[in-house]
């Protein structure tokens, strides 16, 4: 049994983020993490293998130096990594980028057991849609929004989060699920795991590859197999500030009800 | 879907498409505000607008949506259609878009949503854009947008061919840092999932409602078609915080940490006062001080109303994301660097412990002297 979990390195959008003065984000300045939702996908995982013995197998897609994220995720216990780089893949969207990372699965080798994990989305595109992609470009049953994940047998029953709830939901692998940070709590590297990591299988994908899967045809990968282009990209403004109140006493109180008075705000 | 081709993008004459989602038999409000802006959408296409609604029995909620602007309603309806699952949704949906073949198709960004917007796109090969906060067709009104609502020099915003027929879709990106526009120009139908709570419903118009039309397509689905089964659907006990419809929203930062029971007692007694409701930023549902439904910001919800005040909130980008269209912004802070202020009509540096409690008593003053 093998766990495959897709994990993306992004900028650390929470700290300073540069824009360039073309409205396109300025990378090089930034700091890189893994993507928050991926990590509770690979506790998951790590989880699950606890419990089962399965095999972890981290996969992401990205530039060379994605490599040092995915040695970070074996030395937390994954069990080996595949890298998805190449020329070919940029500029891939949401639809190109699943057609990718599902030749990729098929490479690593999807059997009857298995279980693909991806993080619910990403922080740096928040779109929510590689996941679902990947599942339907290889026919599997999907569950997202996952709050719990219970394992029994062949049958994963698993709740899944809405808005104003959730839904049990059971489903059979090979399945994908995607995760939420409510699933549970990311450990931490081990020492033994940061000696193991480069010890550990890792292997690049890139074009050749990959190239004899169906999936990867150089109408449907890439920037030129991308079904969405960008338009125009640029920085919203930023709402001028408005004034600041002297003091923090009971004055300014009063001052501050009759400025919404005056506007019928109250 | 063999004789299925998304390029064909000239045969898609189907008109612009809202998916109506409905749980437990009650349409989501997002259903009403995608119809009003798919109207408008429509009318700049020149088409028909439709909505296409899935469920069991639930044709009776089909005509409402006609008094917001749909001319008809595509009404699928089975028993195995009863609770959303990925596989029968998707299923249906692709069958009647392979037949019907909508130009545009929008669906609510809801976690739901969010789960049949890709599936289906996958599906039908074709672009979808994820919780766009900005829709349009005609290049001068996008051009508008712009001139409002971004950084571009006047010249780069002059300079967009003004043919451009596409659907814009514009989302933010990077936590809020940066808006992206996107077109799907070689497929049809162009989707996009739209965030909540963002575009403005339409009056209900009753005369609009009685000439909507019900189609009932065909489609084929059955249980194998199904992977995953529902065991339950459980709704919250208890009743979830309506953020995105209050006109006053009181939301509490990392600065209530030093008491958390006090500062969201006090943030509820303003609330009461102004007659609104309580929020949160991240950092307060992470820590466990709320429930997520409290949840203002990119990863929350996006609000818009009258007053929204800030308590010891700090005022990151993706909080200022979700409640800086506010009518008027009030934040108390203590540290009078914090980000929040940028943003706000009014600011207070001080304690929200002190500075909360005369403010309760200042409003109370001003709305009996009124």
């Amino acid at each position: 049994m093998k766990i495959i979990v897709c994990v993306k390195q992004v900028p650390d959008t929470s700290g300073k983020v540069a824009v360039n003065p073309d409205g396109t984000l300025n990378r090089a300045s930034m700091a890189t993490i893994t993507n928050p939702d991926d990590l509770n996908a690979v506790e998951a995982a790590l989880t699950l293998k606890e419990q089962t013995g399965a095999e972890v197998v981290v996969v992401s897609m990205g530039p060379p130096p994605a490599e040092g994220m995915l040695r970070e995720l074996m030395a937390r216990g994954a069990d080996r990594a595949v890298l998805v780089s190449g020329r070919e893949f940029g500029g891939s969207d949401t639809y190109a980028t699943s057609q990718i990372l599902a030749a990729a699965i098929n490479k690593i080798g999807l059997e009857d057991e298995d279980i693909v994990l991806c993080g619910r989305q990403a922080i740096d595109g928040d779109t929510a849609q590689v996941g679902p992609q990947i599942a339907e470009k290889l026919g599997l049953p999907q569950v997202s929004y996952a709050a719990e994940i219970v394992k029994d047998g062949k049958t994963l029953t698993v709740k899944r989060m809405l808005e104003d709830g959730y839904m049990t939901v059971k489903v059979s692998t090979p399945c994908l699920l995607t995760c939420i940070k409510e699933l549970n709590e990311p450990r931490y590297m081990s020492v033994s795991g940061i000696f193991e990591c480069y010890s550990k299988p890792y292997e690049v994908y890139d074009y050749e590859t990959l190239k004899d899967d169906p999936l990867i045809d150089a109408t449907t990968i890439g920037l030129k197999g991308s079904p969405t282009n960008i338009f125009k990209s640029f920085t919203p403004p930023q709402k001028g500030a408005g004034m600041m109140m002297e003091g923090a006493d009971k004055a300014t109180c009063e001052q501050l009800a009759g400025l919404l008075a005056a506007k019928h705000l109250i | 879907m063999s004789n299925f081709n998304s390029a064909a993008i000239e045969e898609f004459n189907g008109g612009v498409w809202v998916f109506c989602e409905q749980r437990q038999g009650e349409m989501m409000s997002t259903s009403y505000e995608l119809i009003s802006e798919g109207r408008k959408l429509a009318d700049e296409l020149g088409s028909k607008l439709y909505g296409i609604l899935l469920g069991d029995k639930v044709e009776g909620l089909a005509r409402e949506l006609g008094g917001y602007g749909a001319d008809g309603v595509y009404v699928c309806e089975s028993p195995l259609l009863k609770n959303y699952t990925t596989d029968a949704y998707t299923k249906v949906i692709c069958d009647v878009v392979e037949q019907y073949k909508p130009e545009v198709m929008l669906i609510g960004a809801t976690n739901i949503g969010r789960d049949l917007g890709p599936r289906c796109a996958a599906r039908l090969h074709t672009g979808l854009c994820a919780d766009c906060t900005h829709l349009d067709i005609d290049v001068p009104k996008y051009k508008e947008f712009l001139r409002s609502s971004s950084t571009l020099a006047p010249n780069m915003i002059d300079n967009i061919k003004e043919d451009d027929r596409n659907l814009k879709m514009t989302r933010p990106a990077f936590g809020g840092h940066l808006m992206a526009t996107i077109i799907c120009p070689r497929f049809r139908p162009a989707m996009a999932t739209v965030r909540p709570g963002v575009m403005k419903k339409n009056e209900f118009d009753k005369a609009r409602a009685d000439a909507c039309e019900i189609i009932k397509p065909l489609f084929t689905l059955s249980a194998d078609d199904m992977k995953t089964e529902v065991t339950e659907v459980v709704k919250a006990a208890k009743k979830l915080v309506d953020l995105i419809g209050a006109e006053v929203v009181v939301s509490v930062g990392r600065g209530i940490s030093k008491d958390v029971q006090t500062g969201l007692k006090l943030a509820e007694e303003l609330a009461e006062v102004l007659g609104g409701v309580v929020g949160a930023s991240r950092a307060v549902v992470d820590s466990g001080w709320i429930s997520a439904d409290h949840q203002v910001g990119q990863t929350g919800k996006t609000v818009h109303p009258r007053i929204y005040v800030a308590l010891g909130i700090s005022g990151a980008i993706q909080h200022k994301a979700g409640m800086q269209d506010a009518e008027c912004i009030i934040a108390v802070n203590k540290n009078a660097a914090a980000p929040i202020f940028e943003c706000a009509d009014y600011g207070i540096e001080g304690d929200l412990f002190k500075v909360v409690p005369m403010m309760i008593e200042a409003i109370k003053a001003a709305k009996a002297a009124k």
